[in-house]
């Protein structure tokens, strides 16, 4: 079964240096399972090709169904520094939102 | 001890609504209204406000917002505490009690935190042996420090809840950590211990919460934001806290906006790292502990918070110059709007290249194609597309190679491809680009001051 991020979870995004963080919400517990187990680290570092060129890292917060993704150099230098539009990696978050992914049903 | 106080939020940064903090102290009873203007590229601002005239650097904002706040607050025992002192909290102290004089208030105590600007003792640091190396770098700050903009040490609540005990009314702080602002008062209200590191991280959480303003309270807001009614009327967000560590995050009745599981979750996660160790001079707070409650009605409880002992270090941000870019851009009509635009980027970098100016970065992309999700973007039909703004950036230390670029934009309108509009501002001028330096300190280099100025 195919599942489009943008149909199960929200989030923000916002910038840490030339890092993006982007924090993604499941609207429900079940939502929860199927990002943690399917929303890798991987995927999101694949998914970000061209835009991210560092490392992703990925840490879990059950307590409020969330991941959060740590993005590494991808802001073009940083906030002040960044010649893009979003250099503050504003619309990140609905960028990973964009994300389909296979699941198991 | 008071059973629970109010502390609402007035400023999410420098140039937020203007208005918020009025709303504050007049839509309903508060005791507390904290106020952040310092994202990190403010400083920078600020300290070249101060070099060039020594009686500014602060938010200029701040003393005209008091003129029409401080009788209101004055009436009512509101107390204010803020950060937008920036690099002058004296003389934003002056201004604040000028207006006071002359509105006739009377017994006013006015705290400045001071201590925070180590911009003139960077030599004796480095000669104390902390090099303040770039945190992502590792560099030692050695080789910028001629070109050291501004320098500061993150302060918590600590000497907030000094300047509370001395009897301030108003706390003016420089940098201040955004969550010591609000983490201070209950500190002060409940006598809560700066050992016991689960209130701190309470306290550190709810001050996360409240640090940019509406963004807590239904703004920005990217689940169901359609559902969030009168962003017009948006009512910023406001702690009540308890004793024992509970906080309820809400807002004034009848202001818009919205306050939920969903809007207080999205706020939590915004510019974090790692979240159980989310780091402040205060303690170090665990956002994975963090329970939320949503009681409706606008009201989220926020408790089970858990925190560990601070680290030996303040943070420390420096900015410098690292030199300049400018931004031009031009929008290019149907048919074949998004061609045009890449056409006219290509004679651009072309007419750049045998002007033989060397640049740093060169950028392109393509507004209302996929400027903000690049690569990401879907394949558009161009046929379907009816415009598209091209936006063309450049960057190097030459400031003459940047300002001829802004030459060159101007002319792509009668040298370029067609149906070519939109450059009615001038010639895109050279802005500094202001580049950060993240370092940590041993807490024992610096001490906060805190002076209480009184209006008897």
């Amino acid at each position: 079964m195919k599942v489009r991020l943008l149909d199960i979870a929200h989030g923000r995004s916002g910038d840490k240096g030339d890092a993006a963080n982007i924090g993604i919400i499941a609207y429900d517990e079940n939502g929860y399972q199927i990002i943690k187990k399917y929303l890798t680290a991987e995927k999101v570092k694949n998914h970000f090709e061209g835009i991210c060129f560092g490392k992703v890292e990925r840490f879990e917060l059950p307590n409020i169904r969330a991941l959060n993704f740590l993005l590494h150099n991808t802001l073009g230098g940083g906030g002040t520094v960044s010649l893009k539009l979003d250099a503050q990696g504003k619309t990140l978050a609905a960028a990973l939102l964009r994300l389909e992914f296979e699941i198991e049903s | 001890m008071k059973d629970k106080i109010r502390i609402a939020s007035g400023q999410g940064f420098w140039g937020d609504l203007i208005d918020a903090p009025i709303q504050q102290v007049t839509k309903g009873e508060i005791d507390y209204l904290v106020m952040d203007y310092l994202a990190e590229v403010t400083m920078s601002i600020l300290q070249k406000q101060f070099n060039r005239n020594p009686k500014l650097g602060y938010a200029r904002d701040l003393p005209e917002l008091m003129k029409k706040i401080l009788p209101i607050c004055k009436e009512k025992g509101i107390k204010i505490i803020t950060n937008g002192g920036g690099v002058n909290p004296v003389c934003c102290a002056d201004a604040i009690i000028e207006i006071a004089v002359e509105q006739g208030i009377k017994n006013l105590d006015v705290a400045i935190v001071l201590g925070d600007n180590i911009k003139n003792h960077i030599e004796d640091i480095i000669k104390s042996g902390c090099e303040l190396n770039n945190l992502e770098s590792g560099e030692s700050i050695r080789n910028y420090k001629e070109r050291l903009l501004s320098a500061n040490v993150y302060f918590g609540a600590a000497p907030i809840v000094e300047a509370l005990h001395k009897g301030a009314d108003i706390v003016i702080t420089g940098r201040t950590t955004d969550t010591g602002l609000t983490l201070a008062p209950m500190v002060f209200e409940f006598g809560w211990d700066f050992e016991n590191y689960d209130l701190m991280a309470t306290g550190t959480i709810a001050g996360h919460i409240l640090e940019c303003g509406g963004q807590a309270s239904g703004g920005n807001f990217l689940g169901s934001w359609q559902s969030v009614q009168n962003l017009a009327e948006i009512g910023f967000p406001i702690a009540e806290a308890f004793p024992n560590g509970d906080i309820i995050i809400t807002k004034h009745e009848g202001t818009g906006g919205k306050v939920s599981f969903d809007t207080i979750a999205e706020q939590l996660l915004y510019e974090i790292g790692d979240p159980a160790e989310y780091i402040t001079p205060d303690c170090v707070a665990d956002f994975t502990s963090v329970q939320l409650e949503d009681l409706g009605n606008d009201r989220v409880r926020v408790f089970g918070i858990k925190g560990k002992p601070a680290t030996e270090f303040y943070k420390v941000s420096a900015s410098y110059s690292s030199g300049y870019s400018a931004v031009g851009s031009l929008t290019y009509s149907w048919p074949q709007a998004l061609t045009k635009a890449k056409a006219a980027s290509e004679i651009l970098r072309k007419r750049l290249e045998n002007l033989k100016l060397d640049f740093d970065e060169i950028k392109a992309e393509y507004v209302g194609y996929n400027s903000c999700h690049g690569p990401l973007s879907n394949k558009l039909d161009e046929e379907q597309l009816n415009e598209v703004t091209l936006r063309f950036a450049v960057r190097t230390s030459d400031y003459s190679a940047v300002e001829r670029f802004g030459k060159e934009i101007a002319p792509l309108i009668l040298t370029g491809p067609p149906s070519v509009t939109g450059f009615a501002g001038g010639r895109p001028r050279p802005s500094e680009v202001i580049a950060f330096w993240p370092a940590l300190i041993p807490k024992s280099y610096v001490k906060p001051e805190v002076r209480i100025l009184e209006l008897k």
